[in-house]
């Protein structure tokens, strides 16, 4: 107990001051030298605590994770080539690899699928402030807590005994003579089972953001469409969707992000059993389980190699300020 | 879910309500009402399990339990957060929740002020390089990391969640702090130069009070990001009693105790609470936030 009251002291208190210190020691300093310097100094002395942490923290850790994937286990002796070939042919990783693609596809598609559909359906309804607060609820969430959620849903009995998982339950009372399916353990269903728990998750975020960009679509835009005659449902494919497309773009990016480093909802909810295994829990699995850093190392090198077509199209399309914030 | 927004809504529905149109909106209404319950209901069974006896749990569906005679009970929060360690799991995502939202946002800050309103020569590459790195995956840092933090023999304490959240929340931090610092009219910024406020001076009484709506979202987002973490801290923190938080915990009891659901699901509630109390007050900052561009996942 006393050790979590000194952290809290240390956190809550000597962090602030620290900084203060810092502010007023670089005014100081900044008052003795000539206004040219001061000029040039100056970012650099506000930008040096951020740089620090981003360097010691991101920057140097991606690049010691390449040099650490062509070392062997213990982070010693050069290995060249084998940690990234165990990588790519290993059975396991394998199947970790195709579980990621069905993330990456089924994941993504569905939540935008759901995402426009429910912001096109509330903003039609008298109520869909409130079904939207219903809809982004489980955002807010943590995945452990999603996943515990939902592994009560899947909770499988054998047939006979009573279900005390809903989605069990209905299937054995709605259809009298189906049986009841083990959804976390049957091989291809559990994955979708577990991506079901994604959407759950993230359509709230899609709602959201698309419908702040079918509100910004001008009013008259859509008037002039219903004035030429044309039915809700051309109007949805040549105006509305088009236009939504930026939007809907970033979005999926978003969510292949998330997709890729996928981990929580795994790990909570089958711990990467039963063929599950995606390539961010299998990291996992390598460098915890296994102690490998390594094989680790490999591993989360593909994942970044994978991620970084959205780096470098964050780069492109950030080099101004974001909007709407002021 | 603005209220101009909501009014823009009311005037874009007016248009198509004609008589034969409440007829043919009733398939509408079913998919909404329907959709909206298959998002509330899992976590309604979540709540209503955690409130009933072990031997209910386990014989019924949760469903049973809202027909007479009801049979609710505390005892499974009571189990959770003494004898399970929850209580203490509570505190100690408390204790790494606000530093590791406060460093952030205050160093970022610091950083987005002179991205904004500095102009020097590095900028362009600074900005580069935190932009890249929004969206790098924490587990292409994970090993160094740790190995750094086990050098410093900082390891499964909460010093550990503290730094590695700074450094993983700053580049979001700077970039939604830039964008409102960057909208600030530059003679406001000018006008407080020529008067003689120092940098410091202008940052305190002038910068920081306009980026308030800005600096209240993302605080809520670095504070939800660490609460709801995972990943940092099973690696940095582990599952030590005294150190490790909440869905640590959470996480643990699932693993362990697979059919224990009157235990798992009062402990999956206490994992909510607080993300549940920001969501109801704060829901405006928290959509806001995202508007402005989360992309962190």
């Amino acid at each position: 107990m006393s050790r979590a009251v000194v952290s809290a002291l240390a956190g809550f208190v000597g962090v602030p001051a620290l900084l203060a210190i810092y502010l007023v020691g670089i005014e100081r300093l900044l008052r003795q030298v000539s206004i040219r310097r001061r000029r040039a100094l100056q970012p650099w002395l506000w930008l040096a605590p951020a740089l620090l942490f981003v360097a010691v923290f991101l920057i140097y850790p991606v690049g010691y994770t390449l040099v650490l994937s062509c070392l062997g286990p213990a982070s010693r002796g050069f290995v060249g080539l084998a940690n990234y070939r165990f990588a790519l042919t290993n059975p396991g990783m394998i199947l970790a690899f195709q579980n990621t693609l069905l993330w990456l596809v089924g994941f993504s598609a569905l939540t935008v699928l759901c995402g426009l559909i429910l912001a096109l359906l509330t903003d039609r309804v008298a109520y869909g402030a409130a079904a939207r607060t219903v809809l982004f609820l489980p955002q807010t969430i943590s995945f452990v807590a999603a996943g515990v959620t939902w592994k009560f849903v899947y909770a499988f009995r054998p047939a006979g005994d009573p279900q005390i998982g809903l989605l069990n339950a209905l299937l054995v009372g709605v259809g009298r003579t189906l049986n009841p399916v083990a959804w976390l353990v049957v091989p291809w269903v559990n994955t979708l089972a577990l991506i079901l728990v994604a959407v759950w998750v993230w359509t709230g975020f899609c709602v959201v953001v698309l419908l702040a960009a079918l509100r910004a679509i001008p009013p008259d835009v859509i008037e002039a469409a219903r004035v030429d005659g044309t039915s809700e449902w051309q109007l949805l494919r040549a105006v509305t969707l088009p236009l939504l497309g930026p939007t809907i773009g970033v979005v999926t990016t978003t969510l292949v992000i998330f997709a890729l480093r996928a981990f929580d909802i795994i790990y909570v909810m089958t711990s990467g059993n039963f063929g599950t295994e995606v390539i961010a829990s299998r990291m996992y699995k390598e460098m915890f389980t296994f102690q490998n850093f390594g094989r680790a190392s490999a591993i989360a090198t593909l994942l970044l190699a994978a991620t970084s077509p959205a780096i470098a199209a964050n780069v492109r399309r950030f080099r101004r300020p974001p909007e709407g914030e002021s | 879910m603005t209220e101009q927004s909501a009014a823009m809504s009311a005037q874009r529905r007016a248009t198509p309500s004609a008589p034969v149109g409440a007829v043919r909106r009733v398939p509408l209404h079913a998919v909404v009402v329907g959709l909206s319950l298959f998002w509330l209901v899992p976590t309604a069974g979540l709540f209503v399990s955690s409130l009933r006896p072990a031997s209910a749990v386990a014989s019924t569906g949760w469903w049973t339990a809202l027909r007479p005679p009801l049979r609710f009970t505390l005892e499974n929060y009571a189990a959770v957060l003494g004898a399970y360690g929850l209580g203490r799991g509570f505190l100690n995502s408390l204790v790494i929740c606000v530093p590791a939202t406060v460093m952030p946002i205050a160093i970022g800050a610091l950083a987005a002020y002179a991205l904004a309103c500095m102009p020097f020569a590095g900028r362009p590459l600074v900005l580069l390089m935190l932009v890249g790195s929004l969206v790098v995956p924490l587990q292409a840092t994970l090993v160094p990391v740790f190995q750094l933090l086990a050098g410093w023999g900082l390891v499964g304490s909460f010093a550990a969640a503290w730094l590695a959240h700074t450094g993983y929340g700053l580049p979001f931090a700077i970039y939604l702090l830039w964008g409102s610092m960057a909208a600030i009219p530059r003679e406001l910024l000018e006008a407080a130069s020529i008067d003689g406020a120092t940098a410091l001076g202008t940052f305190l009484r002038l910068v920081i009070p306009l980026s308030v709506p800005a600096l209240a979202a993302l605080a809520i987002f670095q504070f939800l990001w660490v609460w709801n973490d995972l990943l940092v801290a099973l690696i940095y923190v582990g599952g030590q009693p005294d150190v490790a938080p909440v869905t640590v915990m959470v996480s643990n009891l699932a693993n362990s105790l697979g059919r224990d659901w009157q235990l798992l699901t009062a402990g999956a509630f206490v994992s909510m609470a607080v993300p549940l109390a920001i969501f109801f007050t704060l829901q405006t900052y928290l959509v806001r936030g995202i508007l402005a561009g989360a992309l962190k996942g």
